[in-house]
């Protein structure tokens, strides 16, 4: 099993700007935040940073989805870099760091910033608020097939393949609250995290539904922000400040279509041949895991998440979380403990990449889960991404 | 659904536009391979079962099933009407061919999966869209 390049690769260095549901800085500026916080996080200056990624890119759209680009950091921080790919095609968010891995493994660069930066929370107040098949123009790339039916938001794709789950599993409005409820449970004693106040089973039920079954609790918060996460060959992070934490395994497979319309499980999304493929690279099993930040940009992202790493079977999520006791803090298999995106806001997915490391740093404070042995956690699953995309690895600590 | 906001309409390609254009003759167009008849969507000229490059595009019954479905509620723009449903309808020749739709002709709460349903077109600019409606509402005493 030692010979996986992830295994040879440490995450050793965090940083996040302010989130919030609208900045006072421009998308840049949160995003030199988060950068400049992950580099002293690390212990390292600008000068030791050779490599850097990103998810998706700089598209440059209104619509503050890829706001900042590879270059425009590079040269704020006037980086001198071996190695630099931004990874919009690839294995969900976390495919920016896969990248990483890869350049890192191949000798290409010893310490890449990896960055994520939103803009959406300001981009919804000045421009069309959805990213998706605008009016009067003709709609090219992946969502096309889509384009006449009126179809304006993830949101509606997403209702598509949640409805299917909730028709086949048999789960129910108040299961499914529990994610969101778990995750405000959360946020409350997460001081960075945009909504703290509980919700309640008759909060969720009482919200606007969006497209069933999705209501509005089920869908994570549009924000301002940027995470900056530091990956660093493994020889040259011993000597970090922070505990050695490793990648122990990653999936990121494309095994199925990967197609809006034609995915071949829509029930279960892409995510089982992901997770397979993860496990297949580890002698770590599901027991092993001492947190999990499961991606939920909606909530029914993270029932499917529970399901296809084992936590439980199949269409069981519903019995596995019943009220909500087993993902809490101190339940059996904790989830999104800093509220996660429904709570701390839509940072996609490296808000939970953070977050992770927070939790195994044992930097928790009142959100921290104290792990199997009570000692700690040890090893943390990361999971992102919904539809035809999905991804997911192992970060363990000595 | 003559009330709702102009459709965006998809850009066409050479593989595309027969499937977005036979609608004004009536026709569900699908793309099929000469050899094995395997039908192949989105239509790309390739067959991925026997690798033969021959395609055609066949009329299909347009009958299909409903999939899956989800029935809009938020109002995304002004003039939208408040519930809509969309649907993946997979098409009665063969199940791996799924088609994004609207069910139209029927109360939105009234659709369910696996349901019967039948094409029918409307046009929007130089396409034809195709958009599916409950088997029942052909049945010749509900035929308008
Ligand atoms: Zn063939």
């Amino acid at each position: 099993m030692s010979s996986y390049p992830e295994k040879q690769t440490a995450i050793t260095g965090i940083g996040q700007s302010q989130i919030s549901r609208g900045a006072d800085k421009s998308a840049l500026g949160l995003t030199i935040d988060a950068a400049m916080q992950a580099i002293e996080n690390a212990g390292l200056k600008r000068s030791d940073i050779d490599g850097m990624a990103c998810w998706p890119g700089g598209g440059g759209e209104a619509n503050g989805f890829a706001p900042v680009s590879i270059p425009a950091l590079q040269d704020a921080l006037r980086l001198k870099l071996n190695w630099y790919s931004n990874a919009s095609e690839t294995s969900g968010q976390f495919g920016a760091l896969f990248n990483a891995i890869g350049a890192i493994a191949a000798g290409l660069a010893r310490h890449v910033i990896v960055f994520r930066t939103m803009y959406e929370a300001t981009a919804r107040k000045t421009s069309f608020a959805n990213a998706l098949n605008k009016p009067g123009e003709r709609v090219y790339g992946i969502f096309n097939w889509y384009a006449p039916y009126h179809v304006y938001a993830a949101s509606l794709q997403q209702a598509l393949f949640f409805n299917q789950y909730v028709h086949r599993s048999g789960i129910r409005p108040e299961q499914i609250a529990q994610i969101a409820i778990n995750g405000r449970r959360n946020a409350a004693l997460n001081p960075a995290a945009v909504y703290r106040t509980p919700i309640t089973v008759d909060d969720y039920l009482a919200a606007p539904i969006i497209a069933t079954p999705l209501r509005l609790f089920d869908c994570d918060v549009p924000i301002d922000g940027a995470t900056a996460i530091i990956l660093s060959h493994r020889d040259a992070a011993r000597d970090g400040p922070n505990p050695l934490t490793w990648i122990e395994a990653v999936g990121s497979s494309m095994r199925y279509r990967n197609n809006w319309v034609q995915l071949d499980a829509l029930s279960t999304q892409a995510q089982p041949e992901v997770a397979r493929m993860m496990w297949n690279r580890t002698d770590l099993t599901v027991k092993d895991i001492d947190v999990a930040e499961l991606y939920d940009g909606f909530s029914f992202h993270t029932l499917n998440w529970l399901e296809n790493l084992g936590v439980c079977g199949l269409y069981e999520a519903k019995d596995f979380i019943a009220d909500g006791k087993a993902i809490a803090l101190d339940g059996e298999f904790p989830i999104n403990t800093n509220g996660g995106a429904l709570s701390a806001g839509r940072m996609h997915a490296y808000g939970q990449v953070h977050e992770a490391c927070v939790q195994l740093w044992g930097q928790g404070g009142a959100r921290q889960v104290k792990g199997k042995g009570g000692q700690g956690p040890k090893v943390a699953a990361l999971t992102t991404a919904g539809g035809p995309l999905a991804g997911c690895f192992l970060l363990a600590r000595d | 659904m003559s009330e709702f906001p102009a459709r965006p309409l998809p850009a066409l390609t050479e593989d595309t536009a027969p499937f977005w254009t036979a609608g004004e003759r009536g026709e569900l167009l699908i793309q099929q391979c000469d050899h094995c008849r395997y039908y192949i969507h989105p239509p790309t000229g390739f067959c991925p079962q026997c690798e033969s490059r021959e395609t055609h595009f066949q009329p299909v019954s347009g009958r299909g099933f409903v999939e899956t479905f989800t029935v809009n509620h938020k109002q995304w723009m002004p003039g939208l009407p408040e519930r809509y449903v969309l649907a993946l309808v997979r098409i009665a020749e063969q199940d791996d061919v799924r088609l994004a739709t609207n069910i139209v002709g029927c109360d939105p709460d009234a659709v369910t999966f696996d349901m019967p349903v039948r094409v029918r077109f409307e046009q929007a600019e130089d396409l034809w869209i195709p958009l599916f409606a409950p088997e029942e509402v052909f049945a010749p005493e509900n035929a308008a």
